[in-house]
């Protein structure tokens, strides 16, 4: 046919200088000079400072590359962190983090995939798709910075803001139903759920790194105060504000999910740790399975000869 | 089949042989009848045969049930459309009799089954009947419980007798469409085939033989537009793919689906169209060229991410099979209104590349050409078709796949530095780096929907928002310069210059074959490439006193189609009119000429 367009242009012009070293190498931990960017637009006191400071931590500790780090993140106050991180990363429409990830983490299994958003993604306009990816139990880590309120839009209820909160979207006090994160993350088939705020550092850090190394949709609801527009939100569940920060029972069985129910059922502040975890196969295993059983049959044919077999069927 | 060769019907003894060069055979009855089976068996016996063929059906909107057509035209010459009117009908119901008999030739053929039609004395003499028993006959040929299940076949084997059809290549045929399945099966369908076959002789008091057709220098394939699309991006090299069922999108995410893994893509059923363009849109980043699709409402919801991955530059393929709307309108029937969604659709300022297939093998080729011009200049392309082309079958010369097929995969060497927004470059692209890749400057890019810097932070300047709009619009108009125009068909000066684009390409050039036979002044041209547009077009439409924009759409607020809104706006020339439609059935070339014609003479709107 007319006209197609062919050449593509090589890469050769901004091939890299000298010494361009191998992969396999050992490398140092990343410091936080060389894993930090812009300075981030949060306002002083925000919870999701404690969240970035912690994300840097996992990546020195764990020794993690930059260029195998992918930082995603939806739209909201805590979904600017990419911007924040000096990795490759994407801050992608509001609610459709997810699904996004999906994509990398299913093409790319060599990528270390982390996931940051806030609770107006999670669980307002993106609500569904936070089901999906549990139910497929896509492999990736997805932290819920959740502060019960819109904070980027400056004050208004959040799926999460609790009934009476005051906001400019409900002057007399929130009327609806506030989501229950936790119940709804175990019944969406999520195989790794817990629950952490960023006033304890240690276990929040502790955290992030168990749902790292979760083979599986690892989901974090971390709370994080919006000191502008809900102030004390979580001063219950802090000891230097005089609440109490109590952790999940050792007794508590993390593949029982009517005692992970339970858990999650309690008022606030609650417990915080693991409240639920199982080994289910991941969605990438699984793709991987049935390409494996497809390419058995193939055998080694190249991927024309393998084209034009079914062309031949089409004659 | 054609007046010249066609002989006047014999009275008595053996059925006559007439020679044809090619024939329209239109079969209706109802959606579970199989006759979309028969359809597709005659058209691969004419690919197998190095003959020309062209199919077009409808179906109804529902699961079960319901009036349903197949029509399809062979020829040993060139066959252009599914043809205007047909030769013979073959009819199994009464309202398949009384629906169908207007588009049969007058002195043409209605073969009916007698089970079920009375057939009406009026028309007796204007169409040649052919009662048969088809049903009962069916029930003895394969006896059992089977009922009247396989007259489909029966009627195959009464076709292939009345056209003279290669017997053992419909045979393996039969064998190859139901192996793998119970032998049994395959023995009722010879045998229903067969007694369709001799049942016929002496009830047929004449039968046809085609002449041969020009012998080709590779073999011919046959397949319908959506297998063409879906096969084509596999050679382009696509291995991802994200989707949601929505018809007639849902074969190519079910071909996709089933052919990926064996070379090792995966294709993945989503929870809705807006988690199937992300997920496609976050391998693209992730390095892959990906692919989403879906029909009318599917595409409405995909904008939003359409728009990100034109802010962000990341590749993507996006098909669109147009259907009849808005909203879910008409979702069987045909129409080409979703230009404008697919030129325009979406917020703020958003160049994307829009390409229109003109035929079945058109959708194989401009496939590759998508997934290129997708990679080579970072943005989405929307590939889009209709239901007309998505469904017809036809068959075309069979592709060097050694030669067309390509590996895409990303390149992951180490770079020195990387600016995924470069403003410096002179057409306003640069190849990506992808996650994965070592940038040795420790100055990593962040993929954003934000107005941004040159390394994707976000930025407020309105000098970089305009540099970046103009970066976004400039890789667009440098794809422009290197598309090939399009070639007029016919001279290229003249009176009437009718302009199309996608599935009419046939139809638009049977007009110009049979108009210029007639003697009238008209040529055509086929745009393929909507957005950008090929440049020089304006010079063509110099050579004409009238251009009609034949499209499948509404003559709009001010009487003109889609594309005839975007060509009048591109070129400002006035003698641009719109020759539109939305009757959800393809154009007939007689519909067009008509049109034109009566446009031209009755000077509705002189120049």
């Amino acid at each position: 046919m007319s006209n197609p367009i062919t050449e593509t242009p090589a890469r050769a012009s901004i091939l890299a200088a000298p010494a361009v070293p191998t992969l396999g190498e050992e490398r140092k931990g990343l410091t936080k000079k060389e894993v930090a960017a812009d300075h981030p637009t949060w306002c002083p006191g925000c919870g999701d400072f404690s969240v970035l400071a912690l994300y840097f931590k996992l990546i020195e500790k764990r020794k993690l590359w930059h260029e195998k780090i992918t930082t995603v993140a939806g739209i909201g106050c805590s979904s600017r962190f990419p911007y924040f991180v000096q990795a490759h990363g994407a801050h992608y429409i509001h609610g459709r983090a997810l699904p996004f990830a999906s994509g990398i983490s299913l093409s790319r299994p060599d990528l270390h995939l982390f996931v940051f958003g806030g609770d107006g993604d999670a669980f307002s306009i993106g609500g569904n798709h936070v089901n999906h990816t549990a139910r497929k139990n896509i492999k990736m880590s997805y932290l819920i910075m959740d502060n019960w309120v819109y904070g980027l839009t400056k004050k208004q209820t959040s799926p999460t803001s609790p009934l009476g909160f005051k906001s400019k979207t409900d002057i007399w006090g929130a009327v609806d139903q506030p989501i229950n994160p936790m119940k709804q993350l175990i019944s969406a088939g999520a195989t790794f759920v817990a629950r952490t705020t960023t006033t304890n550092v240690n276990h929040l850090l502790q955290m992030m790194e168990q749902a790292m190394d979760h083979d599986g949709f690892s989901v974090i609801e971390c709370f994080s105060e919006c000191v502008e527009f809900y102030e004390g939100a979580f001063d219950a569940s802090n000891p230097r504000k005089g609440g109490k920060f109590e952790l999940v029972p050792e007794t508590h069985d993390v593949t029982d999910e009517m005692a992970a129910y339970k858990l999650a059922d309690e008022p606030f502040p609650g417990k915080f740790g693991v409240f639920y975890k199982v080994n289910r196969p991941t969605k990438n295993a699984l793709e991987q399975n049935i390409i494996c059983k497809a390419r058995e049959k193939v055998g080694a044919k190249k991927d024309w000869e393998t084209l034009q077999a079914t062309f031949n069927r089409l004659k | 089949m054609s007046e010249a060769t066609i002989s006047n019907p014999s009275s008595g003894g053996a059925p006559k042989i007439s020679k044809i060069s090619e024939a329209v055979i239109r079969i209706a009855g109802n959606s579970q009848d199989g006759i979309q089976a028969i359809g597709g068996f005659l058209a691969r016996l004419a690919g197998r045969s190095e003959q020309e063929v062209m199919t077009f059906m409808t179906i109804p909107a529902t699961i079960s049930g319901g009036a349903s057509i197949f029509q399809v035209r062979i020829g040993s010459g060139e066959v252009l459309s599914a043809g205007d009117e047909a030769d013979v009908l073959l009819a199994f119901y009464q309202h398949s009799y009384e629906g169908h008999l207007s588009s049969v030739k007058k002195g043409g053929m209605v073969v009916y089954d007698s089970d079920h039609v009375t057939p009406n004395p009026e028309f007796e003499k204007d169409y040649r009947h052919i009662g048969l028993p088809i049903s009962s006959r069916t029930v003895e040929a394969i006896g059992g419980t089977a009922k009247d299940k396989g007259k489909n076949i029966f009627t195959l084997g009464l076709l292939a007798k009345m056209f003279d059809l290669n017997v053992p290549k419909i045979e393996k045929l039969i064998h190859e469409r139901f192996t793998g399945k119970d032998e049994s099966i395959v023995k009722n369908a010879l045998a229903a085939f067969h007694a369709g076959y001799s049942f016929s002789v002496g009830h047929l008091y004449e039968t046809f033989q085609f002449i041969d057709a020009k012998q080709k220098d590779r073999p011919q394939i046959v397949m319908n537009g959506n297998e063409a699309l879906g096969l084509g991006l596999i050679a382009a090299g696509v291995r991802f793919g994200a989707g949601y069922p929505i018809t007639p999108w849902s074969d190519i995410m079910e071909l996709l689906r089933r052919e990926l893994p064996k070379y090792g893509g995966m294709f993945i059923q989503c929870e809705d169209e807006i988690a199937s363009i992300s997920m496609a849109i976050g391998a693209g980043y992730a390095g892959k060229v990906a692919v989403t699709g879906s029909s009318g409402p599917g595409i409405s919801l995909k904008t939003e991410a359409l728009g990100w991955a034109i802010m962000a530059e990341v590749p993507l393929i996006v098909v669109d099979v147009q259907r009849g709307g808005p909203s879910t309108g008409m979702p069987t029937n045909v129409e080409q209104s979703d230009l404008n969604i697919a030129c325009y659709g979406g917020h703020g300022d958003s160049p994307r590349v829009v390409i229109a297939p003109a035929n079945v093998e058109d959708c194989f080729y401009m496939a590759i050409e998508a997934v290129n011009i997708a990679k080579k200049y970072n943005v989405p392309v929307i590939i889009i078709t209709d239901q007309a082309i998505a469904t017809r079958i036809e068959a075309f010369e069979e592709p060097n796949l050694e030669k067309v097929c390509q590996d895409i995969s990303p390149d992951l060497t180490p770079v020195a530095d990387y600016k995924p927004y470069d403003l410096s470059t002179p057409d306003g692209y640069n190849p990506r780096v992808v996650p994965g890749t070592r940038i040795m400057s420790g100055k990593y890019p962040i993929a954003t929907g934000l107005e941004h810097d040159e390394y994707g932070h976000p930025t407020g300047s309105p000098q970089l928002h305009m540099k970046m709009n103009a970066k976004r619009r400039k890789k667009l108009q440098a794809l422009a310069n290197e598309i090939v125009p399009p070639k007029v068909y016919g001279p290229s000066e003249g009176n009437v210059l009718l302009v199309g684009w996608g599935s009419t390409e046939g139809p638009i050039r049977e007009a110009v074959d049979r108009a210029r036979a007639a003697g009238d002044s008209v040529s055509s041209l086929h745009i393929r490439h909507i957005s950008p547009l090929p440049n020089g077009l304006e010079e063509v439409f110099a050579g004409f006193n009238h251009v009609f924009v034949v499209e499948m759409n509404d003559e709009g607020l001010y009487g003109y189609g889609q594309l005839g809104g975007l060509l009048r706006s591109r070129y400002c020339d006035p003698k641009i009119r719109g020759l539109t439609k939305t009757d959800g059935l393809t154009f007939k070339v007689k519909e067009i000429l008509d049109r034109a014609k009566g446009t031209i003479a009755t000077g509705i709107r002189k120049l």
